[in-house]
C-alpha cells in the first residue's frame, strides 16, 4: 500500500522507532532519577536509596507509583485548561527533541537501509533549537495558570533565563556548523568520524554549550525557576500527583536529550574513538548495536557530569546568572565564533 | 487526494481557526497561545513548500522568542477580563473598518501575483533549503541583508539606551 | 587583636575576568565531591546495624523484680518526689496473704505510671529508689499516635518474669545492670 510516496512499511518502521525512542527516554529518565539520588548520596558520604530492591534499583518504580496514587489537587482559582496544558507541553517538548538525533549507525538489510534516526532532515540541529525555544511555554503556562505569585515569579525567571541562554548556545553552535558545513545531524556525525571529534577543535564552544545546556534544563547551578528557598517550589508549586511527576520527569528527559545532542555535536555521536570500526566486517545489526551502546556510554557520562555539577555547585544569584549569560558567555561565544571563522578562512586560503 | 493536499487543508483550517481565536478570545493569555498555534500552522505550510529553514526560524524567532516576551508582558501586567477597559461600540466599528480596509489592500495587491499552479511543493524545489538560501543572501541580496542587520543593531542599541536608568 | 595564626583578612578586591567565570573554583569543587564519592560512608544502616550506646545511656524505665520474680517496688513515692519533671504517679496497696509470690514486701504499687512526654530521662528516680525497684534501661520510647500512648503503666514498665520468661528477662535487663545490684538479697 502506498500513500503518496510513503509505504506502509516505512510508516511501520518509523512508528516502531519512535515508540522505542520514547520508551528509552522514559527508561533512562527513570534511572537518571535513581542515579541522581545515589550519586548525591555518595558525594555526601551516604549510601543513597538502597531499600527498594537490590541496591535500590526498584526505587524509580516506587517513586512513580507513589506519584500516581497521590491526591490530585487543582487549585480553585487556577485556569483549569492551562493548568493541564503546562505539564503536558513540558513533556511533549522534552520528547520531541529526540527526533533528529542519530541513535546509531544505520542498519543495512537486504531490503534497504533502516536509519536509527526518526527524521534526518536538512535542518537537523535547528529543529532541536526550535523545540527547545518552545519549551519555555510548559514552565510559563504552568506557572501562570497556578495563579500563585511564587509560581508566576518562577515562570518569569525561567522564561527570561531560557531566552537569555539560547543566545550563547546558538553562537557556540555556529562555530561547530562552520566546520561541519551542514545542519544535518547525520552529516555532523560522519564529519566527526572522518576528521576527529568537534570537542578537540571547539573546546571553548563545548564548554559554553554545556553551561547553556545546564541553564536550558533548569539544572543547578541555574535552577532558579525552582529555587526552593526563595520561591517555595517554583513554577510547579501548585502541582501534585502525576502532573508534578510530568514536570519532574520532563526535566530528566530534557537532560537525557540534551546529553545526546551534546554527544552528537561534540563527542562524535555514535563514533567509537581511536578505531576505524567500518573495517571490522561486523554484521550490520551488531555494528549498529555497538555504535548505539557507544552513544549511550557518552550520554551516561554527560548525565553523570550533570549530576556531579548539581551536587557540587550552589545556585547562582539571579543577577549573577544574567551577568554570566549576557556579559560573559555571549562575548566569549562571539569571540569563539569569529576566531573559528578566521582560522577556517586562513586554512582554506 | 494526496497526502500533501490533506495536510494543506488541515493546516489552513487550523491557521484560520486559531487566527480567529486570537482576535475573539477574551483572555489575552489565550490570545497569545492561539497566536502560537497560528505560527505552528504557518510553519507547517512552509514545510509543505519545502522551505524548511523558514519553517524552523519562524518557530525559533516568533513562537520561541517574541511570543515568550508577549506572554511575559501580559503575565506581568495581569490583564484579565475584569481589568479590560470598556470598549465603545464605535471603537469596535473603527477596528472592523480599518481591518477590512487592510484586507482589501492585501487582496488587491496579491490578486495579480503569479501563482504556482500547485497547492504545495512538498519535497520539490530547493529555494527554502538553507544552502540555496544562504547563497542567495550572501551573493545577490548581500546589501539588503547587511543593511537590515545594521537596522537591527541600531534598534538594539536604542533599546539598551532606553532601558538604562539614567 | 589576632586570636589565631590562621586568621585571614577578607579579600574584597573585585574579581578578575577569569575569576568571574568561576571555572577554576568550580573544577576544584568538583574534585572534592568526586573524592567524597569514594570515601567511607558515614551511614549506619539502622535496622541491621545499631549505633552502640554509651554505657551510661539512660533510656526507658524498667520496674525491677527480684530473682524469684517478685516486684521490688514498695510504692514509697521517693522517685515521684525526686522527679524534677513530675512524670511519676503511683498508688500504693497492701499485700494480702497469698500474694507473697507477687510482691516482695507488704506494700506494693497498685498503679505506677510514668508520663514519657514529661520525663526528661535524668535518672534521679533511679538514684532515689531505696529498693532498686526502678532503673533506666537502654531502649527508648517508640513513637505513638496518641498522647495517652506515652503514659506507661505497670504493664509496660515491669520487667519480664525471670523464672517464667528468662530470655525476655535477660534481654530487658540489658548490660547496664550493675553486678552489685541486690538481685538476690533476702527479703527484708
Amino acid at each position: 500500500m502506498v500513500i503518496g510516496a510513503v509505504t506502509l512499511w516505512f510508516i511501520l518502521e518509523k512508528v516502531i522507532l519512535i515508540a522505542s525512542i520514547i520508551g528509552l527516554s522514559f527508561f533512562i529518565a527513570m534511572y537518571t532519577t535513581l542515579a541522581e539520588r545515589k550519586i548525591a548520596g555518595w558525594m555526601q558520604d551516604r549510601h543513597g536509596p538502597n531499600r527498594a530492591g537490590p541496591f535500590g534499583i526498584l526505587q524509580p518504580l516506587a517513586d512513580g507509583g507513589k506519584l500516581f496514587f497521590k491526591e490530585e489537587i487543582t487549585p480553585v482559582t487556577s485556569n483549569r485548561f492551562l493548568f493541564l496544558l503546562g505539564p503536558a507541553l513540558a513533556m511533549i517538548v522534552a520528547l520531541v527533541t529526540s527526533t533528529v538525533i542519530p541513535w546509531g549507525a544505520p542498519v543495512v538489510t537486504s531490503t534497504g537501509i533502516i536509519s536509527l534516526q526518526v527524521a534526518d532532515v536538512d535542518m537537523g540541529i535547528l529543529i532541536v533549537f526550535s523545540v527547545v525555544s518552545v519549551g519555555v511555554y510548559g514552565i510559563m503556562i504552568g506557572g501562570w495558570a497556578s495563579n500563585n505569585k511564587f509560581s508566576l515569579l518562577a515562570a518569569i525567571r525561567g522564561a527570561s533565563q531560557m531566552v537569555s541562554y539560547e543566545l550563547p548556545m546558538s553562537l557556540a553552535l555556529i562555530a561547530v556548523l562552520f566546520m561541519t558545513g551542514s545542519l544535518k545531524m547525520s552529516e555532523i556525525v560522519s564529519y566527526q568520524m572522518a576528521n576527529g571529534w568537534n570537542i578537540i577543535y571547539q573546546p571553548l564552544g563545548f564548554l559554553i554549550f554545556f553551561i547553556c545546556a545546564l541553564a536550558e534544563c533548569n539544572r543547578t547551578p541555574f535552577d532558579l525557576p525552582e529555587a526552593e528557598n526563595e520561591l517555595n517550589f517554583g513554577y510547579h508549586q501548585e502541582y501534585s500527583s502525576m502532573k508534578l511527576g510530568f514536570y519532574l520527569f520532563a526535566e530528566y528527559i530534557n537532560m537525557f536529550v540534551s546529553s545526546a545532542v551534546m554527544a552528537t555535536l561534540f563527542l562524535g555521536g555514535y563514533d567509537i574513538p581511536f578505531v576505524n570500526e567500518a573495517n571490522w566486517g561486523l554484521a550490520p545489526w551488531l555494528y549498529s548495536l555497538i555504535s548505539f551502546s557507544v552513544l549511550m556510554a557518552k550520554v551516561s557520562f554527560l548525565l553523570f557530569v550533570f549530576i556531579w555539577i548539581r551536587w557540587t555547585i550552589p545556585r547562582f544569584r539571579y543577577d549573577q546568572l544574567m551577568n554570566l549569560g549576557w556579559r560573559k558567555l555571549i562575548p566569549l561565544a562571539l569571540f569563539n565564533m569569529v576566531l573559528s571563522a578566521a582560522i577556517l578562512l586562513w586554512l582554506k586560503s | 487526494m494526496s497526502i500533501s493536499a490533506i495536510l494543506f487543508w488541515v493546516l489552513s483550517v487550523a491557521a484560520l481557526f486559531s487566527a480567529l481565536m486570537v482576535v475573539t478570545s477574551r483572555n489575552p493569555i489565550h490570545s497569545v497561545i492561539w497566536l502560537i498555534v497560528t505560527f505552528f500552522a504557518i510553519s507547517g505550510h512552509y514545510i509543505l513548500l519545502n522551505a524548511q529553514f523558514l519553517a524552523v526560524v519562524n518557530i525559533i524567532v516568533y513562537a520561541g522568542a517574541i511570543m515568550v516576551l508577549f506572554l511575559f508582558v501580559i503575565m506581568l501586567m495581569n490583564l484579565n477580563k475584569e481589568s479590560e477597559p470598556a470598549r465603545h461600540r464605535w471603537l469596535q466599528l473603527a477596528g472592523g473598518v480599518s481591518g477590512g480596509a487592510l484586507l482589501l489592500v492585501l487582496v488587491a495587491a496579491l490578486k495579480d501575483t503569479e501563482l504556482k499552479s500547485q497547492q504545495s511543493l512538498m519535497l520539490e524545489g530547493n529555494t527554502g533549503l538553507i544552502k540555496t538560501l544562504g547563497q542567495e543572501l550572501f551573493s545577490n541580496y548581500v546589501i539588503p541583508f547587511e543593511l537590515s542587520s545594521i537596522l537591527f543593531l541600531s534598534a538594539m542599541v536604542g533599546a539598551v539606551l532606553i532601558g538604562k536608568k539614567d | 587583636m589576632q586570636l589565631t595564626q590562621r586568621a585571614k583578612p577578607v579579600d574584597r578586591s573585585p574579581m578578575t575576568f577569569l575569576e568571574s567565570l568561576y571555572l577554576w573554583n568550580i573544577i576544584k569543587g568538583m574534585g572534592i565531591t568526586l573524592k567524597h564519592m569514594f570515601l567511607k560512608k558515614a551511614t549506619i544502616q539502622y535496622p541491621e546495624e545499631k549505633r552502640p550506646f554509651s554505657p551510661v545511656f539512660r533510656g526507658l524505665h524498667v520496674l525491677n523484680r527480684d530473682a524469684e520474680g517478685r516486684e521490688n517496688c514498695t510504692a514509697c513515692g521517693l522517685c515521684a518526689v525526686a522527679c524534677p519533671a513530675e512524670a511519676i504517679t503511683m498508688e500504693a496497696a497492701e499485700r494480702v496473704p497469698g500474694e507473697e509470690k507477687l510482691y516482695r514486701e507488704e506494700k506494693y504499687a497498685a498503679k505506677y505510671e510514668i508520663n514519657m512526654l514529661r520525663c526528661i530521662f535524668c535518672g534521679l528516680c533511679e538514684e532515689a529508689c531505696p529498693k532498686d525497684a526502678i532503673y533506666l534501661s537502654q531502649t527508648f520510647a517508640p513513637a505513638n499516635y496518641a498522647r495517652k500512648g506515652f503514659i506507661y503503666g505497670k504493664q509496660e514498665l515491669l520487667i519480664p518474669h525471670p523464672v517464667e520468661q528468662p530470655e525476655a528477662y535477660q534481654k530487658a535487663l540489658g548490660d547496664r545492670q550493675p553486678a552489685s545490684r541486690n538481685q538476690n538479697q533476702p527479703v527484708a
